[in-house]
């Protein structure tokens, strides 16, 4: 027998409307949205911009499976195969993963935490404009000398102007310099949102672990990024001033280069697994209707691994002849950061277990994270095993392992995190049959595609060739020059393909409805979805008090049960002790609950909204212009210095509001 | 069933029977001969001895978390007149065991791991023969790998040079001091050692002792530029008394003998082939931008393992070699057709 | 949160006036938004910016941590060139760095008199630490030029490419830190002020100690330590 739980209304409309951005034209229309600082509207830009590039990427991994799908393939030439991996790889990480999770960051973090926006808004709009132009940039090689084609990695020697003295490498420099600040101004302003505007109540162990991998994502962002800043610089330098940091016959290092890009690059993984898994714990305990299990445990876990994750860099270079002490420790290392990620795992399923488990689409996908992230876990303590690596390493076992965990993780993630969190986003649900049949044909397709490059990897094929010979046993199945394993790893490409231009399909169409959808479609655990579809610029009309993890299920079920033993004794406003004297602890009375939404109700028309700002875009372009100058001439870069210059004037004085 | 001792022949036997095993699941169907897991020699063999060891271990774990899931989703799946289940928030004492288990686990791999580490990234050990390990000195370069011989003396003192075809004996520990001159590439004969990388400035060292003769086929395993994709090498084992055979003849120069022959030594110099590679016995032909063709003729390969030494294929690659490898610094020097006969002549009499 | 709610003519005060003995700002007084010219009260009791800045220099401490790093790998790697030895003159680096730590000491000074709002003697300390940053920035540039002249020059060696690689980013952040000291000068002399003007000095003077005791620790390991 069913037990109706009380659903929260939808929220009366304020005595007096909320304030409407003005009459200016910076705050109408298109504009609106080049001069926006609401958080809400920057993760959709952030979002729509990532996704656009993830078809980018998307589109150079097709070309790359086409041409390697047969022997002696001439469908790219070997220069432009070369420049597909490169931006491949790059697309996929500095300009799909991690800025769409900032998406997520920007849109779901202030509501889980109950904000009004984040610390610092036309910071954030700056961190987007950034990226979106950092991204066109590096993209706009293909109109110069050609896109990058030192691989994602970049590394020197190749990479020096002696082996690359085009102006490829440096279009890949100066843009991830760029995208390193946008990246960095957004962690800045997501740890200051977290750690300073929490709700009332809201104590770091009661907030959603959304929120907490947030929060240690962007530590590691803070700690890692200054490694490849140095590590990009260093090469700035050989490459336009003559230093020699990299260049061997006058003493340089090439491991230098390594070292600095792995000390950033290892980290640079588990920033882009680390908010999927919070977007998975998340979605694991709603649909099985139970809290997370072990809370505090997936806490400890994705702090460890963030700590470990800054001491296992090395098993990047494993092949480079560190010699045996260095390949011991951090064989260890790596081996021990399994440990941690085991824990979170076992945490997942046990989740699942003993819960009502609804199979939604997004619970599919988050399912299908544990799964697959599991599978490329394993793969990974095997590459851990430095004997083992020597044959594994540049091996398509690699490329099978990396997208096993970021494909079958974090992109996994991330649409269970879309599928999620849509309603919230644009007021519409998205097609639960549509949303069936793009997980199954990404999943089958996903699978298809590289659980063969596992066997590809064992049979010795290396990785980053632009082709292959018919006689080393990577095809050639029953006397077919063009049929084997690589074949089939190209049909599952295109499955994929399929499957995303269904999403596509029903992302459009649901765009196309009305703004139907409810509040609370999930009956979700955290505080955004006790805001309206999409929420009102100034997200909470009352400070929500919290007084246990899961605060949205707390109040929901508050008569039938709140957090036991919560300590209320440790209540923090304004960094100030309130005590517990203030708030009547465990089992509050609806009158008493009432008394304290209106001691924390506002009248919307009093808020304070942050206004537009024309700087944050005008500086981001400074920026830009900066950094192209150093290709196409120093009269750019000075004017890009005065841009900047004037915008980070005119934001010092700008009124805020 | 206790695990067996670690030297005892109970575990060599397990691991043997898991190994041929998982070769069985993983040789496929048609020629591989680049597989990592058909080890051809004893360092290759601790390398898969360790690897069985991962593998059975991550399926084992893969049946069980896999399976685990699996049970959970039908077991627990939302059935109609569902209440609220239980709201578990977690169990302290199973989060310690599910930490401890699996570090027991990996702490169970890490011993050998570093016992392997250590043994392979030492210096090979003293061999039955008595003799001392064969040093051949590796260069990687864009995009083909150069050996040089420090002990095969030629008549005027230096040590032998030849480039993608590495000649070894068998029964004798071969040590490779891998090195550089350009970018970073990786030496991967996959039957023979794992792969090492060969650093600028930095040389790296591995070795192995090929059991059987045969040739074993290997590619760079670093992204190195353009033509990475098409830099492999061959390891050729001999028998010792060939391999003594074949180092003799090497040290000699080759001399050309037919009349064709010999004109194609004079193609060589007038089409510029001189300038940038090495023929012993030939004065001019000292260049070294480009691989030794001493004993070209020799070679079963050519353009760095990627076509096989016909005289077509060379006629090819002599005629246009950017069409087959383009971008690679062996640019097209538009030989006359009666030229490339001579050449082809000329340079498949050098054997 | 989403609740019927009336809207009574003006917001209840918080939980009743009987706890008049709470420190600092009780919970929100009624208001989600602040007063014009005040912070909403924050989980920490921090202020937003005074953490950016914490924040932005634990950044500052893996950047250098970097060059430093590369300069120490190194270390005794050039090819050619004058050595360390050879090329500094110790006394004259250890005067400039002695100035540029009396210049945090004169930050200190300035954030002393903007706490008691004596605003004229922090423009004093300003302008005299934006000076003695200067001194120390005229004192590098002299520096290089000499080395300059002695054949150390940035492409020259390794030791010359991280030497002037890593000072040369230490001496750009001094100099953005000299022109915000300058701003600020200004912003009091011409009467420009808020109320969280001693907030702004503070968090200058976080920028200023942390280039200075990155100085001392380049000082250290590239001058002093053989």
């Amino acid at each position: 027998m069913a037990v109706t739980l009380p659903r929260p209304q939808a929220p009366a409309a304020p005595a007096q409307a909320a304030p409407e951005y003005g009459t200016l034209p910076a705050y109408h229309g298109f504009v609106s949205w080049l001069t926006t600082v609401d958080h809400k509207r920057i993760g959709i830009l952030y979002g729509s911009t990532a996704f656009a590039f993830f078809l980018l990427g998307g589109l150079e991994a097709l070309m790359i499976r086409i041409q390697l799908a047969t022997p002696g393939s001439t469908f790219v030439s070997p220069d432009a195969f070369n420049q597909l991996f490169t931006m491949h790889g790059t697309t996929m990480i500095f300009l799909f993963v991690m800025p769409m999770s900032v998406a997520f960051f920007n849109y779901i973090v202030p509501l889980q935490i109950g904000a009004p926006d984040v610390a610092f808004p036309r910071l954030n709009a700056f961190s987007y404009w950034t990226f979106l132009f950092g991204g066109i940039f590096m993209n706009l090689s293909y109109f110069f000398d050609g896109m990058p084609d030192g691989g994602w990695f970049g590394y020197a020697p190749l990479t020096t102007i002696q082996f690359s003295p085009s102006h490829r490498i440096d279009f890949w420099m100066l843009s991830l310099q760029i995208l390193g600040v946008a990246s960095l101004a957004g962690a800045f302003n997501f740890l200051v949102t977290i750690i300073n505007m929490r709700a009332p109540g809201m104590s770091l162990m009661r907030m959603p672990v959304f929120t907490w991998n947030t929060l240690i994502t962007s530590f590691l962002l803070v700690f890692a990024f200054p490694a490849i800043t140095v590590a990009l610089i260093l090469l700035m330098f050989d490459r336009l001033y003559g230093t020699n940091f990299y260049y061997a016959p006058n003493g340089g290092d090439p491991l230098l280069w390594q070292h600095l890009f792995w000390i950033f690059g290892h980290p640079e993984v588990y920033i882009l697994i680390l908010p999927a898994m919070g977007m998975v714990s998340e979605i694991l305990p709603v649909f099985s209707k139970k809290p997370l299990f072990g809370y505090p445990f997936v806490v400890y876990a994705t702090v460890a691994i963030g700590f470990i994750g800054f001491g296992v860099w090395s098993h990047h270079m494993f092949t480079t002849g560190l010699g045996p002490i260095a390949n011991s420790f951090f064989a260890a290392s790596t081996m021990l950061i399994a440990v941690p990620t085991g824990v979170k795992i076992f945490n997942w399923m046990g989740t699942m277990y003993g819960g009502a488990i609804r199979f939604t689409t997004p619970m599919l996908f988050a399912i299908g994270f544990v799964s697959m992230f599991t599978i490329g876990g394993l793969t990974g303590v095997m590459h851990a095993i430095v004997p083992v690596d020597m044959q594994h390493q540049d091996s398509y076992f690699v490329v099978a392992h990396f997208h096993y965990v970021l494909f079958g993780g974090a992109f996994f993630g991330i649409m269970g995190g879309i599928y999620f969190w849509w309603s919230k986003f644009t007021g519409r649900m998205l097609d639960e049959k549509l949303g069936k049949w793009v997980f199954w044909l990404v999943f089958a397709g996903f699978n298809l595609t590289f659980g063969p490059m596992h066997f590809l990897g064992v049979d010795g094929m290396p990785r980053r060739v632009y082709t292959y010979g018919a006689n080393q046993g990577w095809s050639g199945w029953f006397g077919m020059d063009w049929l084997g394993w690589n074949m089939v790893v190209t049909i599952g490409a295109f499955i994929i393909m399929v499957g995303m231009l269904i999403f596509i399909y029903s992302a459009f169409k649901a765009l196309r409805g009305p703004k139907d959808a409810p509040t609370d479609p999930w009956d979700g655990a955290t505080l955004e979805w006790s805001l309206p579809s999409p929420p009102p610029v100034y997200n909470f009309a009352v400070a929500p008090v919290v007084r246990s993890r899961d605060a949205f299920w707390a109040w929901k079920r508050r008569p039938q049960a709140v957090e036991a033993g919560e300590n209320v004794a440790t209540l923090q406003v304004g960094g100030h002790t309130v005590g517990h004297a203030e708030f009547e602890e465990e089992h509050p009375s609806e009158e008493y609950l009432a008394q304290e939404r209106n001691a924390y109700y506002a009248d919307p028309a009093t808020f304070h909204i942050p206004n537009p700002s024309f700087f944050p875009i005008i500086a981001a372009f400074g920026l830009t212009c900066l950094a192209a100058g150093m290709i196409f001439g120093y009269a750019l870069s000075i004017a890009g210095f005065l841009y900047l210059i004037v915008a980070i004037g005119g934001w010092a004085m700008e009124p805020t509001s | 069933m206790p695990f067996p001792r670690a030297s005892g022949p109970g575990r060599k036997l397990i691991l043997l029977s898991l190994g041929v095993a998982l070769t069985a699941l993983l040789s496929g169907c048609a020629n591989v001969p680049h597989t990592t897991v058909l080890p051809k020699t004893e360092a290759a063999q601790k390398i898969q001895d360790l690897y069985v060891l991962i593998f059975w271990l991550a399926v084992a774990v893969f049946i069980l978390t896999q399976g685990g899931l699996l049970w959970v989703l039908w077991r627990f799946r939302a059935r109609p007149g569902h209440e609220l289940p239980e709201q578990t928030h977690g169990n302290t004492t199973l989060e310690i065991r599910w930490t401890i288990a699996p570090a027991v686990i990996l702490v169970i791999m890490a011993v050998p791991t570093i016992r392997t580490i250590f043994e392979l990234e030492s210096a090979p050990p003293a061999q039955a023969s008595g003799l001392p390990p064969l040093v051949v000195e590796v260069v990687g370069k864009q995009w083909w790998w150069e050996f040089r011989y420090p002990e095969i003396r030629k008549p005027n003192g230096e040590p032998l040079v030849t480039a993608n075809e590495m000649v070894i004996p068998t029964g004798r520990t071969v040590y490779l001091h891998i090195i550089s001159d350009n970018v970073i590439h990786s030496f991967w004969v996959q039957q023979l050692m794992g792969k090492i990388d060969a650093m600028p400035n930095h040389e790296n060292k591995i070795w192995f002792t090929a059991e059987d003769p045969g040739q074993y086929f290997g590619q760079c395993a670093e992204y190195c530029g353009i033509q990475h994709a098409q830099m492999r090498m061959n390891v050729i084992a001999m028998a010792p008394a060939d391999y003594e055979a074949w180092a003799q003849r090497s040290a000699q120069p080759a001399e050309p003998v037919t009349d064709i022959a010999k004109a194609g030594a004079e193609a060589f110099v007038t089409n510029g082939c001189a300038g940038c590679h090495t023929v012993d016995g030939n004065p001019t032909a000292i260049g070294v931008i480009g691989p030794n063709l001493s004993h070209f003729g020799s070679r079963t390969t050519l353009a760095a393992g990627i076509l096989q030494n016909t005289p077509e294929n060379l006629a090819a690659w002599i005629q246009d070699p950017q069409a087959i490898k383009p971008g690679n610094f062996m640019t097209n020097q538009h030989v006359k057709p009666t030229d490339v006969d001579a050449l082809v002549a000329y340079l498949h009499s050098l054997k | 949160m989403s609740i019927a709610h009336d809207v009574h003519s003006a917001p209840a005060p918080a939980h009743g006036g009987g706890h008049g003995d709470h420190h600092g700002p009780g919970p929100l007084d009624g208001k989600w938004s602040a007063p014009v010219g005040h912070a909403l009260p924050t989980s920490t009791g921090l202020d937003n910016r005074k953490l950016l800045m914490w924040l932005f220099l634990a950044s500052d401490c893996m950047f250098f941590g970097s060059l430093i790093g590369t300069f120490m790998v190194y270390k005794g790697r050039s090819t050619v060139g004058p050595s360390p030895h050879e090329i500094f003159d110790i006394p004259y680096t250890s005067v400039s760095a002695f100035v540029l730590l009396m210049s945090s000491l004169t930050m200190v000074l300035a954030l002393a008199a903007i706490q008691r709002n004596d605003q004229p003697r922090l423009r004093i300390w300003l302008i005299t630490t934006a000076l003695l940053g200067s001194v120390f920035i005229g004192g590098q540039y002299y520096e290089f030029t000499t080395f300059y002249s002695e054949n150390l020059t940035l492409q020259h060696s390794l030791f010359g490419s991280s030497l002037f690689t890593l000072t040369g980013f230490h001496g750009a952040h001094v100099t953005i830190g000299i022109f915000w000291l300058l701003y600020m000068t200004a912003m009091s002399w011409t009467g420009r002020l808020n109320s969280e003007q001693p907030l702004f000095i503070e968090i200058a003077g976080l920028y200023w100690h942390f280039v200075d005791i990155v100085w001392i620790v380049i000082f250290t390991v590239v001058y002093l330590l053989p």
